[in-house]
This record gives C-alpha cells, sequence and structure tokens, in this order.
C-alpha cells in the first residue's frame, strides 16, 4: 500500500500526464503515469510497431569533473571509463564495497567536455549519490542535475521522428551521445533506452520538458508510454530492473552481467572486491540469473518459487509478466547453476501448483539497436 | 426474473431461479486494465461464499476472483481462457467467469443492488 502520508514528488510533464488521463500512482517517491487511456497492451505494441514517448525525468542525472573523473569513476564500476571515447556512452555498475550492485547506471563522456554525464534510477539516486561523492570526496566533484528532465523516445519510428525536430540527430547510432538542439531546446541526446528499441534519451532542461513533450507527441506515430509498458518492454528485452534483478545481494558474475566489467578491469582487478568478483567469475556462482518461459498462459510474476523436476526449490522469480510482443507469459530469475542452461524444464509454483516451463535465451524479443554500419 | 447483485470486491451475481452466473463488474475490469489471463474454477468444485473462485490477471498483477455465494459450480466460460481480453470488452455481459448451483439464495439478498453498488463506487 501507498503511504498516504508521503508527499510525491512531481516530474515537469506531472500536469502534461493529468491533461492526458493518465493513470497516475507512486513509484519511487514520485507520482508518475502507470498508464495512460489506451492501456498497457496498447502502449506495449504501439512502441514496438512505432514510437512511443516516456517521461523518465525521476531518474537521477548528475555530472562528475575534477582532475580525471574517469579514474575516480573507475574506482566504484568495473567498467571501462578511462577508455570511453567522446561521444560514447556506455553501461556500468556501481558496486559497494563487497562488491555486489548498488546500481546500474549509463554514463557519457560529451564532446569537447572532461565532465563525465552520469544517469542512475529514480529509486536509489539519492543514496548513489551520496556514496559516490563521499567515495571519490577530494578526487572528484559529483554536480547532480534535478532541474533536468529526461524523456525517452523509443521504437522503429523514432529517428525518422526526432529527425523532425533535430536535424541530423537520425545520423547518430546506438550508445552515441551529442549535445544539440531538440525542438530548439538545448539537449543531451543519446541514442539508447530501455526497451530493445532502437530510441533516443532527450535530456533537457525541465522548463522546456512541456514545449519538447508536446511537439513529440504531436508527430502521428508517437504516443505517449507510462511505466506499466516501460517494465514489460524492458522484461521482453531482458534487461535487469535494479531492485528486483539486481540489488546489493546480487554480484555481477551472478547477475549475468561480467560483460560489462571491462577486460582491462578485469586484468588490473582495480574494483571494489574484484579479487572476489573476478573469482566468482572463473569459479562459478552458486546460482544464475535466467531468461524462463512459462508454458501455458498464466504469468509467474515476482517472487515466485522455482523448482526442478524432482520438486526441489532452486530459485526464485525476479521479474514476471505477460510479453504483449510475444503474446505470452515471460519471466526471469536466479536458478541454482546447474540448471542455468537453455532448455532446462523447471517447474514454477504459481499459487501452489506447479506450471512447467523451460530456461530460455534473453532476450525474449530480439534487440533491434540502430548499430554503426 | 432474474436480479444482479454486486459485492464490494467487484463481483456481479445474477441469479436465475437456482441458478447464479457470476463476474466481475465493470469497475473492476477498468481498475485491472487489459486483462491477459483467466483461470477459472473446475465444474463440480464446492465453493462458499466470499471463497476463491477464479484468478483474473492483468499486464501488471494477479487478482482473485471470490464467489459471492456459496453453491456447486455448475459450468465456467471457456472462451475467455482462450480471449481473456473479452473481460475488458464485455465484463458484465458476454464475460462472465462461472456459474454456480446456489446452495441458499438468502445469501443473495445480502449483496449489494445496482444502486447500493453505484453509490459504493463512487466512495472509492
Amino acid at each position: 500500500m501507498a503511504d498516504p502520508t508521503e508527499v510525491l514528488l512531481q516530474t515537469p510533464l506531472h500536469a502534461l500526464h493529468v491533461e492526458l488521463g493518465a493513470k497516475m500512482v507512486p513509484f519511487s517517491g514520485y507520482d508518475m503515469p502507470v498508464q495512460y487511456p489506451s492501456g498497457i497492451l496498447k502502449e506495449h505494441l504501439h512502441t514496438r510497431e512505432k514510437a512511443g514517448l516516456f517521461d523518465v525525468s525521476h531518474m537521477g542525472q548528475a555530472f562528475l569533473s575534477g582532475a580525471d573523473p574517469a579514474k575516480a569513476l573507475e574506482r566504484l564500476t568495473p567498467a571501462d571509463v578511462a577508455g570511453l571515447k567522446p561521444g560514447l556512452q556506455r553501461y556500468g555498475l556501481l558496486l559497494n564495497d563487497a562488491g555486489t550492485i548498488k546500481d546500474d547506471f549509463m554514463f557519457s563522456r560529451l564532446i569537447g567536455e572532461d565532465a563525465l554525464y552520469l544517469v542512475v534510477n529514480a529509486g536509489t539516486k539519492d543514496g548513489d549519490f551520496a556514496y559516490i561523492a563521499e567515495k571519490l570526496d577530494g578526487i572528484a566533484v559529483l554536480e547532480r542535475r534535478p532541474d533536468r528532465a529526461l524523456l525517452a523516445l523509443q521504437g522503429p519510428a523514432a529517428g525518422a521522428v526526432l529527425e523532425r525536430h533535430s536535424h541530423g540527430i537520425d545520423k547518430l547510432t546506438f550508445m552515441k551521445v551529442v549535445r544539440c538542439l531538440v525542438a530548439g531546446a538545448p539537449a543531451i541526446v543519446s541514442r539508447s533506452g530501455y526497451t530493445g528499441e532502437d530510441g533516443f534519451e532527450i535530456s533537457i532542461e525541465a522548463i522546456h520538458a512541456e514545449r519538447v513533450a508536446r511537439a513529440l507527441l504531436g508527430e502521428p506515430e508517437v504516443l505517449p508510454i507510462g511505466l506499466g509498458a516501460r517494465d514489460s518492454l524492458r522484461l521482453e528485452a531482458g534487461l535487469c530492473l535494479y531492485g528486483h534483478d539486481i540489488d546489493e545481494t546480487t554480484d555481477p558474475a551472478e547477475a549475468n552481467l561480467v560483460w560489462s566489467i571491462a577486460k582491462r578491469r578485469k586484468m588490473d582487478k582495480d574494483f571494489p572486491a574484484a579479487e572476489k568478483i573476478m573469482d566468482r567469475v572463473f569459479n562459478g556462482t552458486e546460482r544464475r540469473r535466467v531468461g524462463i518461459r512459462p508454458d501455458g498462459r498464466a504469468p509467474a510474476r515476482e517472487g515466485t518459487e522455482i523448482a526442478d523436476k524432482s520438486g526441489k526449490i532452486v530459485g526464485k522469480i525476479t521479474s514476471g509478466g505477460f510479453g504483449p510482443t510475444l503474446n505470452a507469459p515471460v519471466a526471469m530469475g536466479y536458478v541454482d547453476s546447474a540448471l542455468a542452461t537453455d532448455g532446462t524444464e523447471l517447474d514454477l509454483i504459481v499459487r501452489g501448483k506447479p506450471l512447467p516451463a523451460k530456461v530460455v535465451p534473453m532476450p525474449f524479443v530480439p534487440h533491434r539497436y540502430r548499430r554503426a554500419l | 426474473m432474474t436480479d444482479v447483485r454486486y459485492t464490494d470486491q467487484h463481483e456481479w451475481v445474477r441469479v436465475d431461479g437456482d441458478e447464479a452466473t457470476i463476474g466481475i463488474t465493470k469497475y473492476a475490469a477498468e481498475q485491472l486494465g487489459d486483462v491477459v489471463f483467466v483461470e477459472l474454477p473446475e465444474t463440480g468444485r464446492k465453493i462458499g461464499a466470499g471463497g476463491e473462485a477464479a484468478v483474473v490477471e492483468s499486464v501488471k498483477a494477479a487478482s482473485d476472483v471470490y464467489s459471492p455465494v456459496s453453491g456447486e459450480v455448475t459450468g465456467n466460460n471457456e472462451a475467455l481462457t482462450a480471449d481473456p481480453a473479452q473481460v475488458n470488452a464485455d465484463p458484465e455481459g458476454e464475460a462472465w467467469f462461472f456459474k454456480l448451483k446456489l446452495a441458499d439464495k438468502g445469501e443473495v439478498e445480502k449483496l449489494m443492488t445496482a444502486a447500493q453498488y453505484e453509490e459504493f463506487v463512487k466512495g472509492l
């Protein structure tokens, strides 16, 4: 239950969501649109077919500056920050001293700028920024940017749509980032997102947010999309949701996120709990994050127990629901590593009954990022 | 003569002789959003008033459907299993969930009338 005494924050697009008829719910301390009148299914399918506009202004934006912000940030993440070329964005894990996952985040090096641009999760942003500021005190300076809004335009039509409001932007390829104008507003635009589709994340000053959002929503291909479809899209894309699929009880090895540990960092072992994490990378972990497809139509939700065929509990679902693109239930969760191979048959204990399911590769729906040719 | 009554858990029950037809209200269907899965009770099962009878799942969440009255299940709407979206399209008509042979007709009288339910929903 939501705490009725909790004062919810609002994004700069709050009035627009209400005007558009959104159903608003508390999320990470914000009053956010979970869906619009068209509903989650239609919003989800529309994003896969055309383009959807998401308000993700609740996420945390910041700049990290100092003599060598990349080297400083590498104290807290196993990603290759120092090697990031100007104009590129990357995914990273923020680790605590024990080597478990404090958050996942995106970082960018903007062309001609020394500071790094960071985007972290909404629910963890206060803790993340306090942690970064404390750990990097004296080495780097963190400047939070609550004055900035963040929009995501996602879907196969996103490039054509954004090009109408930001000439030349469609030339940008996946994980590239640039400062440009969007509908006349100064923006930081990256070609990335959280749906598995081609698309963009657009950071703009809050004062321009509503005007830019209206301009994009005015395009015939674009519908507003709420958090409900954002979750089903990212689940089909096999992407982790912080606080569910990864958290401070999971490490990069068991979460299957070893790809985010750069080769140089693996060799140098200079990130938090590096020895322990690399030992787990090489020698294995007790459990692993996998994709799971239930047979039949019943969705298996977060918290559903996973059993092997002998009835022994071998894990738990961390994200699960209905995949509208597949018209079938999909889930991800952790299972004993011995069972973490594609094709392994399992049972999901839904309402006390074992429902057959299989371990499958992720993503459930292929990614369609606009990669460099 | 048929009589439709409502519960505070947003089920409706239509009584015809000693047969009750049960579904979820339009209000419930709207609150749930897009329905993607329905689990119905098997014929022959005996259910008490307020007992868990069916499950309805939207994209976001699962909800139990309780039987407003006690009785034995005499049939269920298998069309919903194949096409759960009917629950959103016509919740108080074609998309009924199951039928019961009433154990106690008096139970129906304790449920809300259409006018009472309308007032109840207004207060939510």
